[in-house]
């Protein structure tokens, strides 16, 4: 039986696509008539040539070794990629990027590190203590305050709204009980008790995919974890799966070497799924732990690189490993648009965690509220800046007394 | 993902409706509902407060006067005064007397520089100029590489050299006066606005280089830090000129607006795409429209017009105006469709498009099923489904697998719309109500080219019929009519 919405909507939309081509072309020809020819778009030619995957899937399509993809070893046992430790900074207390142990004094944290611009929140809850009394001023600071750390317009009603009916009811009586049951609320947004990262010695080889957006700063993260875990001494292979990018695998290979990795990468525009495949097949024959699998940035409403993601990660759970991570890269300065991003990654790919970059500036990163409040996925791991050990494990406690300090 | 501004104010309106005159209880309300579209675009806050108090003026001036539907009529105040903040005067670019230009380019990490640096080289090509691209991003692993192997595509020389940023950019300099070159870009490192050391280092780039222009690369799904951003680097660098990245991605972009009020420089350039000449000279009214989520109306047509055949697609939509398009159009101009990619994406990109309506999953296996019922018709029947009788019907079921009853709706439904579109061509000027009682003798040529400015024209949006303009479809009676 057909679906009769399919007939209702199809006919109307297409019939009105075909009006408005066939006039707009008119109206350009007449236009261009009386103008010349240059109110011709610039760009005709240049909106959709964004896509990075014919319909046709590439040549080596299909999961399986592939001889194109290079396979450099890594480890003691090879000269050229020998360790380099490139930061004089000790590993020590990498352990908290898994663990969460013991706080080493050179390991950033989010209070020390976002520290550094948290006057944002504090000065306006200064001023909003300084009025002594709740009235409608605080209300619209503390709302702005929260608006600008990302939050959301929704979010902040849903956070404030409640408080203003205990203000009414008697029970948030002065600005410090109102900052007090904010700070409460934003933490019991971010209720989510487990965000470990799991590696299981039993499935060896794990694998790690990490997905995202462009810029958000993907390599640089594995680079990140790569470091960290072979401080643990566990075997790391990093594999590019950016084949897009100028140089994307140049610069996974930079972490590679700097960390002691073994390295995976294929030809340049070629299949990130085979590349990624290999990688996995790779370890599972040497024995190694944990395969982290780079992908190219790209924007979620790209539905073709999208399709090309899922493929990604269908191929990763058919090769010798267990896909136990798919890490969702979330740069801390994006807007609203993160909750897309977030929603689409985790259609395509079963996103497992989000790892929050660049909170070391002065963005705060409030789109992760929405992102673990609405769609479940918990922030894992947060970027503090572009050093080897600038990743800690996420602290929701910390994280939401370091907006408030 | 969020609701235009069109519809919110769609059901704000309808209980308004009959009210006479707006209360400011009545005014505030609107303004609420334009300052959460704003915010869920990522418009600064402190711009959002200025915007707001400006429309609220204009808008309490308007509503006594005019009859209009007050909904479109404050999203065209709202879209007219976006445009005005974001257009202005845009950056025209001039050549130093003295070759080279220098062109620095400057921003936070992964907001697109190097890529922006090398689209830029490209565009300035395209200009006839000879630019020489210097990679002083001596941080980032590999960017340099990035740099070389964009350069390569576009055929322009790359320089770099590793050490230390500021002399690498020096000498890049140097290199393009020895080659004669006549542009230089500078390509830097991505850097936090609140890095101290790092903000003197780009600072110590620029008084080197002595940039004509320097231009900040803001990412297009930056959320509200990318004010104090941009007016960090701005107080460092004095920037002339921002580049838009990422702006083929589906984020509302009011970093743009913010970034345009903050430090008052225009936006410049916006990269539409990862292609290398995915890369455009801005246009403010496209980005009014897209803030406002009122869809992305050109965005649609350049799609397009480049999968449409355009002599058969204007000969189709005349035909269609005039009543005499026929199943067999329709099913040629189906196929082109498809090749835009999936219905619903289209539909989301149409503006006032009812929420209903956008939400629904539209299959492409949908139109499939459609157009097998149109193949499984014979060519008279195609033309004059008038003629299609009871064991037409049956063949025509059993033919594309479908029941009697699907193809009765498609017939029906084809003639409701084959009526409407008439209607529409019959409507000599679209602002005014008639149309309905005389159609009189009219350039039909003239009509849709009305229709083109309407939606398609160089103003964006403003005129367009507002929320509500495109009706339900499959609704007893068809759609409602086109214009009110």
């Amino acid at each position: 039986m057909l679906a009769s919405s399919a007939i209702n909507i199809g006919i109307p939309a297409a019939v009105l696509l075909v009006v408005i081509a066939g006039a707009i072309f008119a109206q350009r020809r007449s236009r261009s008539a009386k103008n010349g020819p240059a109110v011709a778009p610039a760009s005709v030619d240049e909106t959709l040539a964004s896509s990075k995957v014919s319909p046709t899937e590439p040549s080596h399509a299909g999961p399986g070794p592939d001889n194109a993809n290079r396979v450099l070893d890594g480890g003691a046992d090879s000269e050229t990629f020998a360790p380099v430790r490139v930061s004089d900074e000790e590993p020590a207390g990498e352990d908290t990027l898994v663990a969460g142990a013991d706080e080493e004094p050179e390991v950033p944290s989010v209070r020390g590190k976002a520290g550094r611009t948290r006057s944002l929140f504090a000065s306006a809850f200064q001023s909003i203590r300084g009025r002594g009394a709740l009235d409608a001023t605080a209300w619209e600071e503390l709302e702005e305050t929260l608006l600008r750390a990302d939050i959301g317009i929704g979010l902040t009603t849903r956070l404030l709204d409640p408080m203003r009916a205990a203000a009414k009811a008697g029970t948030i009586r002065t600005p410090d009980d109102a900052i007090n049951a904010l700070r409460d609320a934003m933490t019991a947004q971010l209720a989510t008790t487990d965000r470990s990262l799991h590696l299981d010695a039993e499935q060896k080889p794990n694998v790690w995919l990490f997905v995202g957006v462009n810029g958000v700063g993907k390599t640089t993260t594995i680079g990140k974890i790569g470091t960290a875990q072979t401080a643990l001494g566990t075997t790391v292979l990093m594999a590019a799966g950016d084949t897009f990018r100028a140089a994307a695998a140049e610069q996974l290979l930079v972490w590679a070497q700097r960390c002691g990795a073994s390295y995976v990468r294929g030809a340049e525009g070629g299949d990130p799924a085979s590349v990624i495949f290999d990688g996995i097949q790779s370890a599972s024959a040497k024995g190694i732990d944990l395969v982290l699998g780079d992908t190219a940035g790209r924007l979620q409403n790209k539905s073709n690189l999208m399709e090309e993601l899922k493929k990604v990660r269908r191929v990763a759970a058919k090769a010798e490993g267990t896909v136990n991570e798919v890490l969702l890269v979330i740069d801390a300065t994006t807007g609203q648009n993160g909750l897309s991003q977030a929603r689409e990654f985790a259609a395509a790919t079963d996103v497992t965690g989000v790892v929050l970059t660049k909170l070391d500036g002065s963005a705060k990163g409030g789109i992760v509220f929405a992102i673990e409040t609405e769609l479940g996925i918990p922030v894992k791991l947060v970027g503090l800046g572009e050093g080897a050990h600038d990743l800690v494990a996420f602290d929701p406690a910390e994280y939401v007394s370091a907006l408030f300090e | 993902m969020f609701d235009s501004l069109g519809d919110r104010l769609q059901g704000i309106v309808k209980r308004l409706k009959g009210k006479g005159r707006l209360t400011e209880a009545d005014v505030d309300e609107v303004m609420g509902e334009i300052r959460t579209a704003l915010l869920e675009a990522d418009v600064n806050i402190g711009v959002v407060r200025d915007v707001v108090a400006r429309i609220r003026e204009q808008a309490i001036g308007a509503t006594v006067s005019d009859a209009l539907d007050p909904s479109q009529q404050i999203v065209k105040i709202v879209n007219a005064e976006l445009v005005a903040m974001l257009g202005g005067e845009t950056l025209k670019i001039t050549y130093a007397s003295q070759p080279p230009t220098v062109v620095l380019m400057a921003g936070l990490q992964g907001s697109g520089k190097t890529t922006s640096a090398a689209k830029l080289a490209r565009w300035f090509k395209s200009q006839g100029r000879q630019p020489l691209l210097v990679g002083a991003d001596l941080q980032r692993p590999a960017a340099v590489e990035q740099l070389r192997t964009l350069g390569n595509q576009i055929s322009v020389p790359v320089f770099s050299e590793p050490g230390d940023p500021v002399a690498t950019a020096r000498r890049g300099l140097d290199e393009a006066k020895r080659l004669g070159k006549d542009v230089v870009i500078v390509d830097t490192a991505g850097r936090l606005a609140i890095d101290e050391e790092m903000m003197r280092q780009v600072a110590d780039i620029s008084s080197t280089v002595k940039p004509n222009y320097t231009f900040l690369v803001v990412d297009a799904m930056t959320g509200q830090d990318a004010v104090s951003v941009a007016d960090a680097f701005h107080q460092r660098l004095s920037i002339d000129g921002v580049i838009l990245s990422k702006l083929d991605g589906d984020a509302r972009g009011g970093a743009a607006l913010s970034v345009k009020t903050v430090i008052g420089r225009p936006i410049a350039f916006a990269a539409t795409g990862e292609k290398i000449d995915a890369f455009e000279q801005f246009h403010p009214d496209r980005m009014a429209g897209r803030i406002l989520g009122m869809g992305d109306m050109l965005t649609l047509i350049e799609q397009a017009e480049k999968v449409f055949e355009q002599d058969k697609a204007e000969e189709a939509a005349q035909r269609m105006l005039e009543g005499q398009f026929t199943l067999e159009d329709f099913l040629e101009q189906l196929q082109q469709l498809k090749k835009m990619g999936p219905l619903s994406g289209i539909m989301g990109m149409l503006p006032g498009m009812p929420k209903e309506m956008k939400d629904a999953q539209i299959g492409d296996d949908q139109v499939k099923v459609t157009e097998a019922i149109i193949r499984s018709m014979t060519l008279e029947e195609r033309r004059d489904p008038g003629i299609i009788n009871g064991s037409r019907r049956t063949r025509i079921a059993k033919g594309s697998g479908t029941e009697v009853a699907d193809i009765n709706r498609l017939v029906k439904q084809f003639t409701e719309m084959q009526k409407m579109m008439k209607r529409m061509g019959g409507l000599a000027k679209p602002q005014g109500k008639g149309g309905k009682g005389k159609p009189g003798k009219i350039n039909k040529r003239q009509a849709m080219q009305q229709l083109g400015d309407m939606m398609g024209g160089q103003g964006g949006f403003p005129g367009f019929p507002g929320p509500g303009g495109l009706g339900a479809p499959g609704a007893p009676g068809g759609m409602p009519p086109f214009f009110k």
